[in-house]
């Protein structure tokens, strides 16, 4: 038998979510600033560089060009291909944004707790839930990763991410804390959907390398032939080639937990439903996204669809799983109508 | 021991990721296809034309085409209504829009995952998939049964690649030659789960080739091979499974046999000699409201149906309980509470005194306060049949319009708000009716809210007299009912084993590193043991010049027992990069 709501502890964990908005702005701000002043300060660094380079270019000719004198010019981009924290100047700015982030993230943490010990369940069986339990794990996926690699260059699209997601929980579907309907009251609740949202949430850091991976390819190919460099602060981020394996092993793993959620999902059906598979808008969607990512993995391995194509389908496969979670949970009628 | 043994050089020239490697699996897969499209053939005939397609269609490149048009052609499943899921609503769909919805038809644009064109192109995506599948698996056989690959002539061009030597007198003291270290190299390789092989021993140049990961391919293979399995349990399902509806109301049974079901569905091999008949009767039905919150005053909590259930006739009587997400398993089929609803019970009587019709009629709830559509047909009323069709409203509440509708889902204050007709009401044909619909074209109107009888209303317990002696309507208690789905798919562990081991061993092939490692020997002349060592990984594998220091420390671990070597292999790589290609000192340092 459910147990009342507690309903002060709701209000509690809004006010949580609230405060955890403000901290990702300010967040994403200082990512934002640190894009624009590391570009600053290696464009002056570099027009130091080519100008102290100049005239040894000049005496040594063609040939020394690609033996490592490092003129910034031939360089396409300046960070560290293997994403490794270590040399590089100081990034200041990056340091507070990351630490807004963990700051944010923790409150956020708190709010989706306490949402959960309000309602005596998991805090995921409602739209709102889904989008601020969600942006949770990207917050959290995102500071995992940056302990291992140097994801700062991407930190402007994630949190950015991360707030439009709060809004679209608070401004889109507010829901005050209560019981499940029976139709969700299922352990396989906690299993189908955190797996769902976790995944959703490594596709959304893959999502932002793969639009920054098109742009840096653009601008490599820019640099190829000799245009000028529009897209400074891109020197900021890896080559196209760093992001896309990067994102490829971040992608594996997702796969992994979608085709997870779609089987769970199929278990959870059959309980509910009598059917594993019925061909339900949201099963349709989840099926859709499970094959352009399958898609994706086989492009990988496919002569000339590595690189810029494999990217797009990343892309596409983002854009559905927002469609899924979107029109499809609000706009379609099926058995995953769980808006309210 | 400090700096008496140093080990000269440990450089790994890792390259992350290892590119140039990825596109093996595509040459064992598209290889042929891609080179068949790039040059111009003279005429094929009729079984080279029939290769070239089979190739073309086991390409990879056609298979990642049938995978996004999979992907595409799945769409309009969502957004057209279904004929398999929703054949009422395809119905209104043809019937609002006659120009499009014959067309839309045409293209089986509400059938699209039993259409010839979605069919084709799983099925095509199927065939390319067991053409793929087929030669790998054999190939795969064969490299686990042959030995790691042969040594290359020059293990410095691989991707990772280091050396290692140990000193004359440490060499000595031990009694290396360059086959012992082979031999040993081979012993700890073993250890770390490599298959080797050990060859040209005895000479001066002896080698190691070993090879880890195999699970990978398996894995692969294991994935693809499974998805074939889940599409046949699914067919298996389609071919011998059967499903119905049934709804009860409390007190009333249901028995599996073919006239027990409201509806039912039968796979396309089903005999009606499968369904076992069990029984069971539906006791008493619960339902547990919010009572609560205010924002969610009303929604439902829990619903259980308490049954009696028998296994077959003559068999012992078992209580079970009913609930949402766990089904009931009897007799081979699962039972499921799909929707409940109220049942009025009403009693008819007709012109002549007589009971025309009684019992508990089922209501079909169109909102989540339970407002439900009834219609009430008695067929044996004399000297006219009677009908009536309106609302049952759980709460009844009249606005300030004098529109009643219903204000809670509980039965607070039940009421039927009903028309009444009589004459024919087109059920003594033998054509089949819905029994939720009233065509009242041939009828008369009795009572109405527009005309001057009125409607009726009635509350528990009432009795209204029908106008000009036509009969009378009781409205004599409430019940509850259940909608109930019956399954039966012979299919579905198949489904869940198979999908289980596609889960596995897709796991297996994304996350295991498929690699190659050799290791060849030599001896300097001054007595010194010569080790170089290079990795090459088969797919993606990020964690090839990890795995190559790995094995870098492992085998300097295993000659230079106390030399520490446990220094900051990038440090290392730095500074003996920095040192560039010849002997560097730097180690000593470090120790």
């Amino acid at each position: 038998m459910p147990v009342p709501v507690n309903a002060e502890l709701g209000q509690a964990s809004e006010l949580f979510m609230l405060l955890a908005s403000i901290a990702y702005m300010v967040a994403l701000v200082f990512f934002v600033l640190d894009l624009v002043k590391s570009s600053t300060t290696i464009s002056t660094l570099e027009t130091r560089l080519a100008r102290a380079d100049a005239p040894a270019r000049t005496l040594a000719g063609v040939g020394a060009r690609g033996t490592g004198s490092t003129s910034a010019a031939t360089v396409p981009a300046t960070a560290d291909d293997s994403m490794d924290y270590g040399a590089g100047p100081r990034r200041g700015r990056a340091r507070i944004a990351v630490a807004l982030t963990v700051l944010a993230a923790l409150i956020h943490g708190t709010a989706v707790v306490t949402r959960g010990v309000a309602a005596h369940r998991v805090p995921w069986g409602n739209m709102y839930e889904f989008c601020t339990t969600g942006a949770f794990l990207v917050a959290v996926i995102f500071l995992v990763t940056l302990t291992r690699k140097d994801l700062r260059f991407v930190g402007s699209f994630v949190v950015g991410l991360v707030v439009i997601m709060l809004c679209a929980a608070t401004v889109g579907f507010p829901t005050p804390v209560a019981n499940l309907i029976p139709a969700l009251q299922s352990y396989w609740l906690v299993v189908h959907v955190s797996i769902a949202v976790a995944s959703s949430a490594m596709f959304t850091i893959t999502f932002a390398m793969s639009v920054l991976q098109l742009l840096q390819t653009s601008r490599e190919a820019k640099l190829l032939a000799g245009k000028a460099d529009t897209a400074k602060f891109l020197r900021l981020v890896p080559s196209a080639l760093s992001l896309e394996n990067l994102s490829y092993r971040l992608n594996a793993i997702a796969f992994v937990g979608w085709t997870f959620t779609l089987m769970a999902g199929a278990i959870w059906a059959e309980q509910a439903w009598g059917r594993y598979w019925g061909w339900d808008t949201k099963e349709v969607w989840t099926f859709v996204i499970w094959t352009v990512y399958a898609g994706y993995l086989h492009a990988r391995a496919t002569r000339g669809w590595t690189g810029t194509r494999a990217a797009w389908l990343s892309i596409v496969g983002y854009l559905c799983i927002v469609f899924n979670f979107t029109i499809v949970n609000i706009y379609f009628s099926g058995l995953h109508s769980y808006a309210g | 021991m400090r700096g008496r043994i140093t080990p000269r050089r440990i450089v790994i020239e890792g390259k992350g990721t290892v590119k140039q490697d990825v596109s093996q699996d595509t040459r064992d897969r598209a290889g042929a296809a891609g080179a068949a499209s790039d040059v111009v053939l003279p005429s094929l005939g009729f079984f080279g034309t029939l290769r070239w397609a089979w190739t073309q269609l086991t390409s990879m490149r056609t298979a990642l085409f049938l995978l996004l048009l999979l992907a595409v052609a799945a769409v309009p499943g969502s957004l057209f209504p279904q004929r398999p899921a929703n054949p009422a609503v395809v119905t209104q769909y043809l019937q609002d829009n006659p120009d499009t919805g014959p067309v839309l038809d045409w293209f089986q644009l509400f059938d699209v995952y039993s259409s010839v064109w979605f069919s084709a192109i799983y099925l095509l995506l199927f065939v390319s998939l067991i053409g793929c599948v087929v030669p790998r698996a054999i190939a795969h056989f064969r490299a686990v049964r042959s030995k790691p690959p042969r040594t290359p002539r020059r293990l410095s061009r691989l991707p990772v690649y280091g050396t290692l030597e140990v000193p004359a007198d440490r060499a000595r003291e031990a009694g290396l030659t360059p086959s012992s270290a082979a031999e040993q190299a081979a012993v700890l390789l073993k250890k770390r789960g490599y298959r080797v092989d050990v060859r040209d021993a005895g000479t001066d140049r002896p080698s190691v080739g070993a090879e880890r990961g195999l699970a990978k391919e398996l894995g692969n293979l294991v994935f693809h091979t499974s998805l074939i399995g889940v599409l046949v349990s699914v067919a298996v399902g389609g071919l011998f499974g059967y499903n119905g509806q049934k709804v009860v109301v409390e007190g009333d049974s249901f028995v599996n046999t073919l006239i027990g079901y409201d509806s039912f569905s039968p796979g396309s091999n089903f005999s009606d000699d499968r369904l076992e008949p069990y029984s069971l009767r539906l006791d008493s039905f619960d339902v547990r409201f919010d009572r609560e919150q205010e924002s969610h005053y009303g929604q439902p909590l829990d619903f259980t149906a308490e049954l009696t259930t028998q296994d077959g006739p003559g068999r012992d009587e078992e209580q079970q309980v009913l609930k949402v997400n766990e089904p009931l398993s009897i007799g081979g089929t699962n039972v499921y509470l799909v929707g409940n609803g109220y049942a009025p019970v009403v009693t008819v009587r007709d012109g002549e005194g007589n009971v025309a019709s009684q019992g508990p009629v089922v209501s079909v709830p169109s909102d989540g306060l339970y407002t439900s559509l009834i219609v009430i047909k008695a067929p044996d009323a004399r000297p006219e049949q009677l009908g009536f069709v309106g609302f049952f409203l759980p709460t009844a509440f009249v606005d300030e319009d004098g529109v009643s509708f219903s204000r809670d889902p509980d039965p607070f204050n039940p009421q039927l708000n009903l028309n009444s007709y009589y004459g024919d009401l087109g059920l003594d044909d033998g054509t089949p009716e819905n029994v939720y619909v009233l065509d009242t074209e041939n009828l008369t109107e009795l009572n109405s809210r527009n005309n001057d009888a009125g409607g009726i209303v009635l509350g528990v317990g009432q009795t209204y007299d029908l106008p000009e002696g036509k009969g009378s309507i009781t409205f004599d208690g409430l019940k509850r009912y259940v909608a109930l789905d019956i399954h039966h798919d012979p299919g579905e562990v198949g489904a869940l084993v198979f999908s289980t081991l596609a889960l596995l061993g897709l796991t297996a092939s994304l996350f295991i590193g498929r690699r190659r490692l050799w290791v060849r020997t030599g001896e300097h002349p001054d007595g010194r043991i010569m080790l170089e060592y290079g990795l090459l990984a088969r797919g993606e594998d990020h964690r090839l010049a990890a795995e190559g220091q790995a094995v870098g420390k492992l085998l300097a671990d295993h000659w230079l027992v106390a030399s520490g070597t446990t220094g900051d292999h990038r440090e290392q790589e730095a500074a003996s990069s920095a040192a560039g290609s010849g002997q560097s000192h730097h180690n000593a340092k470090d120790n």
